[in-house]
């Protein structure tokens, strides 16, 4: 059985997508910036796409800018909100400590710069206190940046109340929502967003292609120098055919949204109530609050890379939050996040369901992770240490 | 999987020696786990040589692979040949280690060592 249980990684573009991006890599190959038909045509279904994402998120066509990709999104909203913030002298950030590596490490960039970053709490089911962004908003704060949804233990934050903190605050909020857009209803001006990221291999679009919404009236820096293109606020030919794939994938995926939440969720449950039958193991993250295809789960004892590869021979492809899987000599900064210490991060295993996920595939990974994790358990030092009280179970 | 040679996977998938032996004449450990790496060398031995050899590792493919082959290269030698082994043969006999996999022949060589030094000190307190 050969299962994808990585769509959190990337997913595969949906037939529609790969369709239209090879019918528009044949017939609108020109360039948008050209005048004669064939490059106005281009722009013409250029701003058709920016019409349907814009639609989609309740945002206008003008407030969005076509990127690679959810990391760069990240980095032009970053760089913008801190420019305009030091124009002001306010060089003070707040985030989470969860974030994305995108985020994290333009934070550190900045930093270096000389702005102070505040790093919330993320407590131990990975969702944020509103109440603590506003307390931690001060005189000088030039951005606030919480993710929509956590990439790893797929919890869901209160972007909205969010969003009304900083609206009443006066702070302009960006939300990284590359996991949650195509997955979770954004309405930018309901959940008052000024900036938000997307990518489009997260949503069965291509990859390599992203955008990021800016609201009316916040400057935008370029990370991009050169031509015209997106207003001048980032150079480049655009990428017609994936822009458009993008947007036919996420206009699919909103209009599917609701049948593949109750599909994904309903297997998603099933598959952690199997898996807390494991002694010894815990989910990760919010039971409720998370994205209906995400499972976490941490298994004591064991390293989640020989998990993985074990799963992988048994056709299941599937992720890590082990130092050994992110190539460092640290577990996911994710779960140390959510106050998992060292021991028990490397030993953890992260699902995400895409929506053709079946039930009996569902029984294939419950049983194929329950052989794997005794397998492991049976070969390994620790687990030995624990089982004899050598060493005390945390999980 | 490209990551790692055929070796490294054969011995993965397949380690040798797996497993502890009771009444072991030394015992050694080498990583912690924190860093994800943990193993666990058995040795009986029988004259200084090395009759037998068990491990348990905790840790990533790698790790497991350098275990069970750093037990293969040492099991029926003598015990100072056996301290001879560096982290670079037991990359070596598994076709290369990823760069920043290195660490786990380190740490097998690191466990046979500290078993030796046990065993030695063992044998230094016996009567
Ligand atoms: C939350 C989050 N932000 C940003 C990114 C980066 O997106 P991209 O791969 O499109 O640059 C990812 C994807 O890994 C993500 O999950």
């Amino acid at each position: 059985m050969n299962i994808y249980a990585d769509n959190a990684a990337t997913t595969k573009m949906s037939d529609a997508a790969a369709e239209i991006m090879t019918q528009y890599n044949k017939e609108y190959y020109g360039n948008a910036s050209s005048l004669y038909t064939l490059g106005q045509k281009a722009k013409e279904k250029l701003e058709e796409a920016r019409c349907i994402i814009a639609g989609i998120i309740n945002a206008e066509p003008s407030e969005i800018i076509f990127t690679s990709g959810g990391s760069e999104s990240d980095n032009q909203a970053l760089l913008s909100a801190s420019e305009n913030g030091k124009k002001n002298g306010k060089m003070h950030i707040i985030s989470s400590a969860f974030e994305h590596h995108a985020i994290l490490h333009t934070l550190k960039k900045l930093e270096k710069n000389g702005f102070e970053v505040t790093l919330l709490p993320v407590h131990e089911n990975g969702i944020i206190h509103p109440d603590e962004i506003d307390a931690a908003i001060r005189e000088d704060t030039c951005l606030v940046t919480i993710m929509t949804a956590n990439n790893e233990i797929g919890t869901i934050q209160p972007i909205k109340e969010i969003g009304e903190i900083c609206k009443n605050r006066g702070v302009p909020f960006h939300t990284d929502a590359v996991q949650a857009i195509g997955h979770q209803l954004i309405d930018v001006k309901e959940q008052n967003i000024d900036m938000l990221s997307a990518s489009a291999h997260k949503f069965h679009g291509p990859k390599g292609v992203g955008f990021l919404y800016v609201k009316k009236g916040i400057r935008i820096s370029n990370l991009i120098e050169g031509g015209a293109q997106e207003r001048g606020k980032r150079a480049g030919t655009e990428n017609l055919p994936g822009i458009m794939a993008m947007a036919v994938a996420l206009k699919e995926s909103a209009d599917n949204m609701e049948t593949a939440n109750a599909h994904k969720s309903e297997i998603r449950d099933y598959i952690i109530k199997g898996l807390s039958e494991i002694p010894h193991s815990a989910l990760n993250g919010d039971a409720r609050m998370r994205l209906s295809g995400n499972v976490n789960f941490s298994f004591e004892g064991i390293e989640g890379e020989s998990l993985l590869i074990l799963l992988d021979m048994k056709g299941i492809s599937c992720s890590s939050g082990s130092a050994c899987t992110s190539g460092s000599l640290d577990p996911s900064h994710v779960l140390l996040a959510i106050g998992r210490i060292h021991d028990v991060a490397h030993g953890s295993l992260r699902l995400s369901l895409g929506e053709e996920i079946t039930l009996e595939e569902a029984d294939y990974i419950i049983s194929a992770v329950k052989e794997v994790v005794e397998y492991l358990r049976g070969i390994s030092p620790v687990w030995r240490d624990l089982v004899s009280g050598k060493r005390e179970f945390i999980l | 999987m490209a990551l790692y040679s055929e070796k490294v996977m054969q011995h993965f998938l397949h380690p040798q020696n797996i497993g502890i032996i009771e009444d072991a004449d030394a015992v050694g450990e080498a990583g912690n786990a924190k860093c994800g790496d943990i193993m666990r060398m058995y040795l009986k031995i029988d004259d200084d040589v090395i009759t037998d050899v068990k491990f348990e590792t905790f840790g990533c493919a790698s790790a497991i692979a350098s275990s069970s082959m750093a037990t293969e290269l040492i099991k029926g030698k003598p015990v100072a040949e056996a301290a001879e082994l560096t982290n670079k043969a037991v990359a070596e006999a598994l076709d290369g280690l990823p760069a920043h996999k290195m660490h786990c022949s380190v740490l097998a060589e690191e466990a046979i060592r500290d078993a030796l030094e046990n065993y030695n000190k063992n044998k230094e307190n016996k009567p």
